[in-house]
C-alpha cells in the first residue's frame, strides 16, 4: 500500500458564534485593528452583550485513505462531514492538527461554481474548469467530450443562463466530473436533478472509483454508500466515531444509539431544536404499542420572519428506506411564519406500524433550501404489546399495518363456469 | 503548497500539508503560476461580462472621463478659471481624469470583488490574490480604450505628445500596483465589515480632490508639496502630464509617491495574506 494518499492527524475546526469575532494577539495585529474599531464598536450599537457560542465542528479527527480506495464519509447533519472536506480541499484552515496530501483534489462540492448566466455554455467551460483547477490546454483537450457528455453540442454558443436548470446542472456536472486530479472529494449535495440524472452521476461515481483514483464520498444515501465505497467513517457530532467496513458502519449511523430524545445546541438559524416521542397526553413514550397512537413532538424556532418555511418528517426503516413522509401541508395547515419558537406535534395513528425498529428524519426547509435536515433525529422500537395481530403466531412481515379488505368464496370450477347461470 | 507542479509525484515528501494558520505563508509563486490560466479568464470575463446587455457597450469606457472633463472644463476651467500649467485645460484635466479613473475604478472594484466572489470561495480553492488582481486588470482595458480620446483631444489642439510618452507605460504598471494593494486591503477588509464597500466610493471623491486632477500641483503652497507627494496619485498624475507634454518633471515628488504608493501596497498585500485563510469562515 505505501503512503497514505491521505493523512488525517488530529483534525479540530472550531467556529466562534455570535461572540467577538476574534482577540487581538499581537502588536501588530493592534495597529491593524485600529482601523477596525470604529466597525465594531458601530456594531454593537443597539444589541445585546454577544455572548459567544464555542462550537467545534470537528474534533480531534484522525484517519488514512490509501490510494484507490473509496472512501464514504457519513453522520448526521452537522456531524462535520462538509467541514472535514472543505478542509481538505483549502477553503478553510483547520484550528488544529495536520493533513498531509499526495496528490492533487479536485471537488466536486457544489456543481456550478462560478458559472456566468451571461457567459456561454462554452465560455463557462473554460471558466469553471480553470476555477476547479485545470489548466486551458487540459480544457481543450476534453472540450468535446465533456460536451458531449452533458448533451448541449446545439447550445454550447448560448448563454446558460437561456438553459433549462437540467441543461445547466449537466454541464456543470461534466465539467468537475472530467477534472482529473488523484483524490476526488464528492459531497452528495450535487445530487440535485432528476433521477435519471442522479444516476448519471453515481455512475461516473462508479468510473472514477475504477480508474483507480481516491475518492471521499460523502452521502446521506447509505445504499450508495454501501455499494460505491471500499471503507466508510461515521462523523458524530464532529468525531470519528466508527470506522471500517461501510456495510457495518452504515449499520451503526442507522441504529444509532437508541434515542427517544433529540437536542440540539442553538446555531442561530432555522432549525430543529428537540424532538421527542410521546402519548397522547405529553407523557414521554420511547416505545410505543403497535396498536396505539403516538405524539412526536418537534421543538423548532424561526429566528426571523421566514415566510414559506415547512415543517415535515419521514418514517424509515432500520436501513435507511423512507416509509411514509408527512407534513402539516399534506392536511392543508400553512406553517406558521412568525419568528419564535413552536412545537408540533404529528399523531402517528395506531395501527400504522408494525413491531420493529423505525427511525424519524426531520427536516425544516423552503423553496430554495433545505434549511436543517436531522437523518435520524430520533429512533424507536415499536412493541407488539397485546395485540391480536401477534397472537397465536399471526406475526406479519414489512413495516407497516394495512388493513386491506378480503373477500373470500368458494370457487365455481372452471370448467362449470358458463352454465351455473 | 507545491503540488500544483506534480513532478513528485510518487515522493514520500507530501505534496500539500495542511495546517491551522500561522498567518506567515510565504507567497507560493509556482502555485500562482499553475493558475495563470484562472486569472486571465477571470480578466476575461469581468471584461465582457462589464457592458454585456448595454446598448452602448464600451462608449461608457469612453463617455465617462469624457463627460467629466467637459464638466470640469466648464466649471473650473471657464468659470473659476483654475491655471493649467499653460495647457489647454481640456487637456489638462482629461490627462488627471485618464489614470484618476483607472486608479478610482480599480480601487474600487477589487475592493468590493471579494465579497462578490463569495460563492466561489467557500466551495472551491485557489489562490484568492487572483480576484482582486483580476479586478484591476480587467479596468486596464477601460484605461486603454479612454486613452484613445486622448490623442484626439491633443490632434484637436493641435499639440504632439513628447518622446517621453514612452515613460506612460511604466507609470501605468506603478497606477495598477498601487491600486492593487489598496485593493486588497479594502477587499480583506469588507469580507468583515461591509461597510468598507459603501465607504470606498464616498472616500475616492475625497482622495481625487486630494489629489491634482482637476487643479495643478502647482497651486499647493511649496512647504506642503512633501507632505502632498505622500499621496501616490500625486506624482503619478503630475508625470503623466510631464510625460505626454513634455512638461519638466518633478523627480522628488515622483520619487516619494512610488514610494508610499509601493509601501501602501505592500501593507495590503500583507494584511490580505494574512486574512485569506479565514475569508470562507467569515464571508
Amino acid at each position: 500500500m505505501g503512503t497514505p494518499i491521505i493523512r488525517v492527524r488530529g483534525i479540530s475546526k472550531h467556529y466562534l458564534i455570535g461572540g467577538p469575532q476574534q482577540r487581538v494577539e499581537h502588536l501588530r495585529d493592534a495597529i491593524v485593528d485600529l482601523l477596525a474599531v470604529p466597525f465594531r464598536a458601530l456594531a454593537r450599537i443597539g444589541r445585546p452583550p454577544a455572548r459567544s457560542e464555542e462550537f467545534w465542528a470537528l474534533s480531534d479527527v484522525s484517519f488514512d485513505v490509501e490510494r484507490g480506495e473509496v472512501l464514504g464519509v457519513i453522520g448526521a447533519n452537522g456531524a462535520g462531514k462538509s467541514t472535514l472536506l472543505k478542509i481538505i480541499s483549502r477553503v478553510t484552515a483547520p484550528t488544529a492538527g495536520r493533513i498531509e496530501l499526495r496528490g492533487r483534489v479536485g471537488s466536486l462540492l457544489e456543481v456550478g461554481t462560478g458559472f456566468h448566466p451571461d457567459l456561454t455554455g462554452r465560455e463557462n467551460v473554460y471558466l469553471n474548469g480553470t476555477i476547479l483547477g485545470m489548466r486551458k490546454r487540459e480544457i481543450d483537450r476534453k472540450f468535446d467530450e465533456i460536451v458531449a457528455f452533458a448533451g448541449v453540442e446545439a447550445f454550447i454558443d448560448t448563454p446558460v443562463k437561456r438553459y433549462s436548470s437540467g441543461m445547466y446542472v449537466r454541464l456543470a456536472f461534466a465539467v468537475a466530473a472530467h477534472l482529473d486530479t488523484e483524490i476526488v472529494l464528492v459531497d452528495e449535495v450535487l445530487a440535485v436533478g432528476d433521477a435519471e440524472f442522479q444516476k448519471r452521476c453515481l455512475g461516473k461515481m462508479g468510473d472514477v472509483a475504477r480508474s483507480g483514483r481516491t475518492v471521499l464520498f460523502v452521502s446521506h444515501n447509505m445504499g450508495a454508500v454501501q455499494r460505491l465505497c471500499t471503507r466508510a467513517i461515521l462523523l458524530e457530532g464532529g468525531r470519528l466515531s466508527a470506522e471500517g467496513d461501510p456495510r457495518a458502519v452504515a449499520g451503526t449511523y442507522l441504529r444509532g444509539p437508541q434515542r427517544a430524545r433529540f437536542q440540539a445546541a442553538r446555531t442561530g438559524a432555522v432549525q430543529l431544536l428537540e424532538a421527542d416521542i410521546c402519548d397522547q397526553e405529553g407523557r414521554p413514550l420511547p416505545s410505543p404499542l403497535c396498536t396505539e397512537p403516538f405524539v412526536l413532538q418537534l421543538r423548532y424556532v424561526l429566528p426571523e420572519p421566514s415566510p414559506g418555511t415547512r415543517i415535515g418528517i419521514g418514517i424509515l426503516t432500520p436501513d435507511g428506506t423512507t416509509l411514509f413522509t408527512s407534513s402539516p401541508l399534506d392536511v392543508l395547515v400553512e406553517p406558521p411564519s412568525a419568528p419564535g419558537e413552536y412545537v408540533a406535534r404529528v399523531v402517528i395513528p395506531g395501527e400504522t406500524l408494525l413491531a420493529g425498529d423505525f427511525h424519524v428524519a426531520v427536516c425544516l426547509w423552503n423553496q430554495a433550501d433545505i434549511l436543517d435536515l436531522q437523518e435520524p433525529a430520533l429512533s424507536f422500537t415499536v412493541h407488539p404489546g397485546p395485540s391480536p395481530l401477534y397472537l397465536q403466531g399471526l406475526e406479519r412481515k414489512g413495516f407497516v399495518q394495512v388493513a386491506c379488505r378480503w373477500e373470500i368464496e368458494a370457487a365455481v370450477p372452471a370448467g362449470r363456469a358458463g352454465t351455473l347461470r | 503548497m507545491s503540488w500544483v507542479v506534480g513532478v513528485e509525484a510518487q515522493a514520500e515528501a507530501p505534496w500539500v500539508v495542511i495546517e491551522p494558520d500561522r498567518g506567515h505563508s510565504p507567497v507560493d509563486f509556482r502555485e500562482l503560476w499553475h493558475y495563470r490560466d484562472l486569472l486571465y479568464f477571470l480578466t476575461w470575463r469581468d471584461i465582457s461580462v462589464r457592458y454585456k446587455q448595454t446598448v452602448l457597450g464600451f462608449l461608457w469606457a469612453i463617455l465617462q472621463p469624457f463627460l467629466s472633463m467637459v464638466v470640469f472644463t466648464v466649471f473650473l476651467g471657464k468659470l473659476a478659471g483654475v491655471p493649467s500649467d499653460g495647457v489647454p485645460y481640456p487637456v489638462f484635466s482629461y490627462l488627471g481624469l485618464l489614470p484618476w479613473m483607472y486608479f478610482a475604478g480599480a480601487v474600487t472594484r477589487s475592493g468590493a470583488s471579494v465579497v462578490g466572489s463569495a460563492s466561489l470561495l467557500t466551495r472551491v480553492y485557489f489562490p484568492r490574490v487572483l480576484v482582486p488582481l483580476s479586478a484591476t486588470l480587467s479596468a486596464l482595458v477601460d484605461f486603454a480604450i479612454s486613452a484613445l480620446v486622448l490623442g484626439g483631444l491633443m490632434a484637436w489642439y493641435g499639440l504632439a505628445p513628447a518622446a517621453t510618452i514612452v515613460l506612460l507605460l511604466p507609470l501605468a504598471a506603478l497606477t495598477a500596483v498601487v491600486a492593487t494593494g489598496i485593493g486588497m486591503w479594502l477587499a480583506a477588509l469588507n469580507v468583515r465589515y461591509r461597510d468598507v464597500q459603501y465607504a470606498v466610493p464616498f472616500l475616492m471623491q475625497l482622495w481625487m480632490f486630494a489629489t491634482p486632477v482637476v487643479y495643478p500641483a502647482s497651486l499647493v503652497p511649496a512647504a506642503w508639496r512633501p507632505l502632498y507627494a505622500l499621496n501616490p496619485m500625486t506624482g503619478v498624475i503630475e508625470g503623466y502630464r510631464a510625460a505626454v507634454l513634455g512638461l519638466p518633471w518633478d523627480w522628488t515628488g515622483l520619487a516619494l509617491s512610488a514610494l508610499s504608493g509601493l509601501a501602501l501596497a505592500a501593507l495590503g498585500a500583507w494584511q490580505f495574506r494574512r486574512m485569506e485563510r479565514t475569508f470562507a469562515d467569515v464571508i
